[in-house]
């Protein structure tokens, strides 16, 4: 491995990275856990709750054909408002700190 | 009816349906066949001709030089995942079983999720080509390249056995050609595009391929849902009036549904439970498809051939838009076949329902003899041709990866081998893991290779999934943690799997076979009795199919009969399943999860506690992205 010049224990503990790291995985974690929960409430529905899927919302269009296309929509969100979040906040930190990474050596 | 005519009929009825025995593309229009499959497989030899000037490093052959932007990459990853598996199958399942064929696309895209918020970018910022890379970073180097090799070997066998066997039933199925004819083209094909063009080739091919299907895909759904004015409840309207859904939904469910009216049958195939019978068996199987590609190697690899973890996650949101769009059409596709070419026929020819979009395309064209007909069905034939080829290349590059940069370059050279000993090096191995694949390919001729996917997630996510993310995420995670970890929870999938009810078990057979003999000959010869009776055209035809449907469960329960006479346990010796579901991920997963965590804990290392920050740090910020080299 190329040896490089950064101080990495004292890049960890910048309380720049800590910030970042603590905002980041806490979205991070929220949006995985939403999109566990409502993903897992399909085959859930389907195997416990047929009764509720088989209700009719619009001609023959039921809750169940409903819920399972409203993954793709829930899928297709979360992606989008987390790329918008990553690029717009988490990249402009993340630049800062490695732009400022050969600085920081802590307190050696 | 004259007895003559009533013979020949029934003499019609007897041989294999006329699409099987010449593929399904009619004689006539074979030039056409020949005419899309040359032109699609010359444009790959381009492709891979023009890319075969452009790889000149191991960096070119294992990541096209990282050259690939996030919007190609979203498209190659859509290339490498939509297998004929997902394109052909999940198309099948719908026309089929309907509403729970449907289940598998929302799990296959609900898979990204996770690939995207937490696995795609950190494997960018740290892994240079392959899974052992992000697990050597701070793991014993040597121990976690041997292990993530094997594990990557191992799904990528699995997955590929599934592609080559399941590919080279589709050839032969759709146009007629031998089937070990149809796995040596394939298998053929793949290694020109992976040895002479590497990454590059197999991206820009993955790529072309993926454009392809959702052109296919697209045209096919505008002519089925057209009719109804793009109306998504007339269109299903439509499905739940069709008379062929209706029949198929009365046969599925037997003597249920007899106080069922026409109506109530045909909203039955748009409501769950036709198909997935066993909940926690479906859990199961949801919890594989959402954790277990997120550790499939041969989409691991695609984050390495972008500049930086910005177009990863780039790719991924693309891929999650192609990939996402693409199933949703998959509904149309179902439920058009379901229509058109009605589930009677698509299961008379494959039993998964594979031949559903060939068929639909058929049909929309114009029907069996017909230009159009037979040039769209041509045109599918060749895009699934195409897919199959497609993923084959990634997953042989994968396991190549594997086996000549983990375990020939840094385990067994310690990392000092030149640029010209490791290209030579990763040839080899790809040509080596290629030729294996057409072995096993016609070794595995008419086995039953259905599970063998969901065995490749099942082990994907039990084994290289907690790896991975406890590697990124959690300080304490080490090397015994993860060898431990990934021995077991790949082990206890496979395991689990080889004991379920995927496994043949002679007993069960013959108890089946032994009710088919014992009933049918009586049952056909009610059916001929009633044959000499009844005078109308249609119930005659009706009854000689019945009688050919029976005859041919009878032929099927001797030949059973015969080749299990002497067996009386499965290929692990068991009279009956050990585990009751079909899928390990619900057991499996957690396991993986818990034996990385215990392991690490009662284990000490001190290179995964001193690199824990630097790894950290880099995951999270990209920092010497383009210094990750070990």
């Amino acid at each position: 491995m190329k040896k490089s010049n950064i101080h990495w224990e004292a890049v960890e503990a910048d309380p720049r990275f800590q910030a970042l790291h603590r905002d980041k995985n806490r979205f991070l974690w929220r949006m995985m856990l939403f999109a566990l929960i409502f993903y897992f409430l399909l085959p859930i529905s389907t195997a416990y709750f047929q009764d509720i899927l088989k209700v009719k919302v619009w001609s023959v269009i039921n809750v169940g054909l409903l819920f399972a296309l409203s993954q793709f929509i829930v899928a297709w969100v979360i992606a989008i408002i987390y790329a918008k979040r990553a690029s717009s906040e988490f990249d402009t930190r993340a630049r800062e700190l490695v732009k400022d990474a050969h600085n920081i050596k802590g307190l050696l | 009816m004259k007895p003559i005519n009533k013979i020949l009929l029934i003499l019609a009825a007897l041989q294999p349906a006329p699409v099987l025995a010449s593929g399904a593309v009619h004689q006539n229009y074979k030039w056409l066949t020949f005419l899309v499959f040359s032109s699609i497989i010359a444009a790959t030899m381009y492709i891979t001709f023009w890319a075969s000037k452009r790889v000149k490093s191991t960096e070119d052959f294992y990541a096209a030089g990282n050259s690939i932007s996030g919007l190609q990459n979203g498209w190659a990853i859509a290339g490498d995942y939509l297998s004929a598996a997902s394109f052909l199958g999940i198309a099948g399942l719908i026309s089929l079983y309907g509403y729970d064929g449907f289940m598998y696309s929302v799990g296959f895209l609900m898979g990204y999720i996770a690939v995207l918020l937490v696995i795609a970018e950190p494997c960018r910022n740290i892994g240079k080509y392959t899974l052992g890379d992000i697990l050597a970073f701070r793991n014993d180097p040597k121990k976690a390249r041997m292990i993530a090799a094997l594990s990557t070997i191992t799904v990528s066998i699995f997955y590929l056995t599934a592609q080559m066997v399941g590919g080279g039933v589709l050839v032969k199925t759709l146009i007629g050609i031998d089937y070990e004819v149809s796995v040596i083209a394939v298998g053929t094909l793949m290694l020109a595009y992976v040895v002479f063009g590497g990454m590059v080739a197999t991206t820009y091919v993955q790529i072309v391929k993926a454009v392809l299907l959702v052109i296919a895909s697209l045209v096919l759904v505008t002519l089925v849902w057209m009719p109804y004015g793009f109306s998504l409840p007339a269109f299903l309207q439509a499905v739940a009036d069709n008379p062929n859904v209706q029949a198929q939904v009365a046969k599925l469910l037997g003597a249920a549904a007899s106080a069922m009216s026409p109506a109530e049958l045909g909203q039955r195939f748009l409501e769950p439970g036709l198909f997935l019978k066993d909940p926690i068996d479906q859990i199961s199987l949801g919890m594989a498809l959402v954790f277990g590609t997120a550790g499939l190697p041969h989409i691991l690899m695609r984050f390495f051939t972008v500049p930086n973890a910005q177009a990863a996650r780039k790719s991924v949101v693309w891929a999650m838009a192609i990939i996402g769009g693409f199933y949703v059409l998959t509904l149309f596709l179902g439920f058009g076949a379901a229509m058109h070419v009605g589930p009677e026929t698509i299961g008379g020819i494959d039993k998964g329902g594979n031949m559903a979009a060939p068929l639909l395309a058929q049909y929309l064209g114009g029907g069996e003899s017909s230009l159009m007909g037979n040039f769209m069905l041509a045109f599918v034939a060749a895009v699934a041709f195409a897919t199959i080829v497609a993923v084959v290349a990634g997953l042989v590059l994968a396991s190549a990866s594997a086996i000549a940069h983990d375990l020939y370059v840094n385990v067994i050279k310690d990392g000092k081998a030149t640029q010209a000993q490791q290209m030579k090096a990763a040839k080899i191995a790809s040509i080596c893991v290629g030729v294996v694949a057409i072995i096993i390919g016609i070794l595995a001729k008419g086995q039953n290779v259905a599970h063998l996917v969901g065995m490749a997630f099942a082990v994907a996510a039990s084994s290289n999934l907690p790896a991975i993310f406890l590697t990124l995420y959690w300080k304490k995670c080490n090397t015994t943690g993860v060898v431990m970890g990934m021995l077991i929870g790949a082990g206890s999938a496979i395991l689990l799997v080889l004991v379920s009810p995927n496994m043949t078990y002679p007993l069960k057979v013959l108890n089946d076979a032994n009710s088919v003999i014992q009933s049918a000959p009586q049952k056909i010869a009610e059916h001929r009795e009633l044959l000499t009776r009844i005078r109308s055209e249609a119930a005659v035809n009706g009854i000689e199919k019945e009688i050919a449907t029976l005859e041919k469960q009878l032929k099927k329960a001797e030949e059973d009969t015969a080749k299990y006479q002497n067996q009386t346990t499965s290929m692990m010796g068991l009279e009956k399943p050990l585990f009751p579901l079909k899928n390990p991920g619900i057991i499996s997963i957690p396991l993986g999860f818990l034996m990385v965590i215990l392991f690490s804990l009662f284990t000490h290392d001190k290179r995964a506690e001193d690199l824990w920050e630097e790894l950290y740090v880099r995951q999270n910020t990209g920092l010497h992205v383009e210094d990750v080299s070990h």
